[in-house]
């Protein structure tokens, strides 16, 4: 006897709905069987970290703050996924987007008119194009694979942002913290409601809805899907693997550019040598959580931030380590893979094959 | 051990039949969803005896001998070794039991070493110099020279085959199975590789030689096997058959009533070849070598050949997939067109079905209407309006081919990859003939498509150029080339034999224009 993966004739619909509701269930089941290692009450545990971050006001606009650039992210990089084209650098190409566009309010302190907030969107979108660019330049052009030059561009835009918060970008009045100065109110993205609920979620919301558009209804999210499935059928439709590359790249290098500019104008208000809690790889799980698909990502992304500020209550009021937070984020990715398999195949117990043949 | 004396001939049936039964099969049987790629195979292997198994592609030789190198289980049947009956589950108990193997696609790191190569096929723990002595004496005994610190990368195929071949002799293998080992080698090489083939066998070996090449099974081997639809048709022993019966004998003769009406009036010439060529473009891609032909709007013009010699490269030319280097050498209804993509040469009328359905043809996850999509989405259909898709045009287009070619499915519009072959390639064919394209490229139209649906397929490709289309189909299957061609041509080895009128042509000729015996005689191979 030995389990065996049957494939299924079709893609189960069923189970695309179910694999990350069944994620979430192994997640919960192995998170308090870590609690209870760590010698905590499973049940008052996962209240703290799943729960009581639902119940104040004040931290139902912190989870939307965290939830909106893991969406704006995250639907990016579905398209990459979508493609096939492996786009891990996306917190990279997040910093690299809030350094060029902080650029205007740190190099030009004295530009304050209206356009400022707008060019700064702009040449934020540009700074993560471009960084985005990189990666599928390399590949088009050398074949290098894009996901080690996507995640080493990661450190480099790290350190770069490192570099000039402590180097040139240094706030001369700031009494020598690694920190920029501070950002003039005309390039401050407006708060939404009374707390720190800003703009930028509106950023993702329109996000959501604008990939949904060209995923579902258009020959451009057709050719996505194509060349992502079956490249060589791609080629046969007259599409082109590399500009799919690019645009996949470019597009979701913008996503994230903009998450990066949007994160450092409405809520940080200035660039430190941190400005994110790891959104950039976080959108990652956000990405498969949600089915690659817009809707998916949207309901993946509170779900995720919220992991992050149940992590946060974790560590004041139960004392637990920060780093229990990434378990559950690991965790959570490792189900949804493995619970994806159950898609296009079903689990079944055979018998071996018997050499007894006919004569025997 | 009785059954031995049973399958044993009388004294004197042959000098080579008497040497001690190695390896049998009885009875195999391995079914693919609705195929039965192997039926009640059985086979003998002896002692000494360079056996051919020959069959067109799909007859089940290869699905026969991955079952005795242990990388397929069958349904039903046993393997006895030496009498005795083997389970074999793995590569690595057929090779305990002394059975090697030579891969037609070798499985070489290009970046190490000969010896370093050898080295990871080997149990651990011999050290390197030691081997590097093993791999010198074992080539020299053979004549198969090879230098172990060579690197794979700096060598030519015919080498790299030597590679395999010593890998496979270091363990001392008593039966070495050789999947089409001279299809990559010059003639040159392929005699060099005959004389350690006889060496082999003179020391005891037994070898079951795979080959298409019919010449050169009748000069080396003693015994043959001939499959057909996964069945085995006859034994025989190779030198007292001629090529030609040979080649009847693989590819069958069964004919099936197609009505062919008469050839629609002769029109211009609507797909033109003239003298294309092309560079491989990879390490087991063959090279076009001066292509010439014309298709006629009215006809069907065959091509036949063996696997892999171009018909593929061939294809991807002519769908624009690959463009050519010169834009002259590919005129579609008088437009030079050869620097044109895909999309382009559909919007001129040109339709096209590649060998490989899913993955190529189709994409497997994607719904039938949307897989309609993928080949029309530029041809003018108005599947595609600013960029916006109108998939209710697409479903509507599904029921039309669907009801038109007779596709089956379980549910309306499903997965591509849900249909069984012969349903999902009517859908693949329907998918082109619904636009009455002006010229039809076809490779391999009914390759694994149950009879029923081959019928129905062949009768519309000869409607399709009755109705003014040149029809142009690539086909390993020489019963539907002589049921749909009115003119066949012959690829072997990138090179195409001038097409000549179906009715002037014996299967005889075309088996053996097909194991290249008139290659280089070019334009002139009249002669037969």
């Amino acid at each position: 006897m030995r389990l065996e993966l049957e494939k299924r004739a079709e893609h189960s619909r069923t189970m695309a709905v179910l694999s990350p509701l069944l994620a979430l269930v192994l997640t919960l089941i192995s998170g308090a069987i870590m609690f209870a290692l760590l010698g905590q009450d499973p049940v008052r545990a996962l209240y703290t970290f799943f729960i009581e971050p639902l119940t104040a006001s004040w931290s139902l606009q912190e989870l939307v703050v965290k939830a909106a650039p893991l969406i704006l992210i995250a639907v990016g990089l579905a398209v990459c996924y979508l493609s096939n084209t492996w786009n891990i650098g996306a917190e990279g190409q997040f910093t690299f987007g809030a350094i060029a566009g902080s650029l205007l309010p740190i190099v030009f302190p004295g530009f304050e008119s209206p356009l400022t907030l707008p060019l700064m969107l702009l040449m934020g979108i540009a700074g993560g194009m471009l960084w985005g660019a990189i990666p599928a330049f390399l590949k088009i052009r050398f074949g290098a694979n894009e996901i080690l030059t996507s995640l080493m561009l990661v450190y480099v835009a790290q350190l770069f942002l490192d570099w000039l918060v402590r180097g040139p970008w240094r706030d001369p009045e700031g009494f020598n913290f690694p920190e920029s100065r501070l950002f003039s109110d005309a390039a401050i993205l407006q708060p939404l409601a009374d707390g720190r609920m800003h703009v930028g979620a509106l950023f993702a919301l329109l996000a959501v809805i604008a990939m949904s558009v060209i995923l579902m209804k258009t020959l451009k999210g057709f050719e996505v899907r194509v060349l992502g499935q079956a490249p060589r059928a791609g080629q046969f439709a007259g599409f082109s693997r590399n500009k799919m590359v690019l645009f996949a790249f470019l597009l979701s290098g913008g996503l994230a550019g903009l998450a990066g500019i949007s994160e450092v104008s409405g809520s940080i208000n200035q660039l430190t040598p941190v400005i994110s809690p790891g959104y950039g790889f976080t959108a990652i799980i956000v990405a498969f959580l949600g089915r690659l698909n817009p809707i998916g990502i949207f309901i993946a992304g509170f779900l995720l931030a919220l992991s992050y500020l149940g992590g946060e209550a974790a560590q004041v009021s139960l004392g637990l380590s920060d780093k229990t937070t990434r378990v559950f984020q690991g965790m959570l990715l490792f189900y949804v893979l493995a619970c994806d398999t159950l898609i296009l195949y079903r689990i079944r117990l055979t018998r071996a094959y018997a050499p007894s043949g006919k004569e025997a | 051990m009785t059954q031995d004396h049973e399958t044993n001939p009388p004294p004197g049936a042959g000098t080579r039949r008497s040497g001690e039964v190695l390896l049998e099969a009885r009875g195999i049987t391995k079914q693919f969803g609705d195929v039965r790629a192997n039926d009640d195979v059985s086979l003998v292997l002896r002692a000494g005896e360079i056996h051919a198994l020959l069959g067109e592609n799909g007859a089940g030789k290869s699905t026969l001998v991955k079952i005795l190198y242990g990388a397929l289980e069958p349904n039903a049947g046993t393997l006895h070794w030496r009498g005795a009956p083997v389970r074999i589950s793995s590569p690595a108990e057929a090779r305990a039991l002394g059975i090697g193997m030579v891969f037609q696609h070798f499985s070489l790191f290009e970046a190490l070493t000969v010896a370093e190569n050898i080295a990871l096929a080997l149990p651990g723990g011999t050290p390197l110099r030691d081997l590097s002595k093993r791999i010198r004496s074992v080539s020299q005994d053979y004549g198969l020279a090879l230098d172990p610190d060579a690197i794979v990368a700096d060598l030519p195929v015919g080498i790299r085959q030597r590679i395999e071949i010593v890998r496979c002799l270091l363990q001392e293998p008593k039966l070495i199975i050789m999947d089409e080992p001279t299809s990559v080698l010059t003639p040159q090489e392929a005699d060099q590789l005959f004389l350690t083939l006889e060496r082999l066998t003179a020391e005891g070996c037994a070898i079951l030689y795979i080959s298409h090449r019919l010449e050169e099974v009748k000069r080396i081997c003693h015994h043959a096997t001939i499959m057909r639809h996964g069945k085995v048709v006859m034994e025989c022993d190779p030198a007292q058959e001629t090529a030609g019966s040979l080649a009847r004998l693989m590819v069958g003769s069964a004919v099936h009533d197609l009505k062919r009406g008469a050839q629609a009036a002769e029109g211009g010439p609507r797909l033109e070849l003239r003298g294309l060529s092309a560079p491989p473009d990879g390490p087991f891609s063959v090279a076009l070598q001066d292509i010439n032909l014309s298709v006629t709007g009215g006809e069907v013009v065959a091509i036949a050949g063996i696997a892999g010699n171009g018909q593929g490269e061939l294809f991807d030319l002519l769908s624009g997939e690959r463009r050519a280097q010169d834009s002259g050498a590919i005129v579609i209804d008088g437009t030079a067109s050869g620097h044109l993509g895909i999309t382009l040469r559909r919007r001129q009328g040109c339709g096209f079905v590649p060998e490989e359905r899913l993955g190529h043809g189709a994409v497997p996850g994607l719904r039938l209407s949307e897989n309609i999509v993928l080949t029309r989405h530029g041809t003018g259909d108005g599947l595609v309006r600013g960029g916006m898709l109108d998939m209710g045009l697409a479903r509507r287009m599904e029921q039309r081919i669907k009801s038109n070619f007779d596709v089956r499915m379980s549910h309306d519009d499903p997965e591509a990859r849900a249909l069984s072959g012969g349903n999902l390639q009517k859908f693949v064919i329907g998918r082109e003939l619904d636009r009455t394209p002006g010229v039809l490229v076809v490779n391999q139209p009914t390759w694994g498509v149950d009879a029923g649906a081959a019928a129905l397929i062949r009768q519309e490709l000869i409607d399709l150029s009755r109705q003014g289309s040149a029809v142009l189909v690539i086909s390993q299957d020489l019963d539907e080339i002589f049921e749909v061609a009115d003119r066949i041509a012959v690829i072997s080895r990138g090179h195409l034999s001038p097409a000549e009128p179906a009715a002037q042509l014996t299967r005889e000729r075309i088996g053996l224009l097909m194991g290249g015996l008139e290659e280089g005689q070019g334009k002139a191979g009249h002669a037969a």
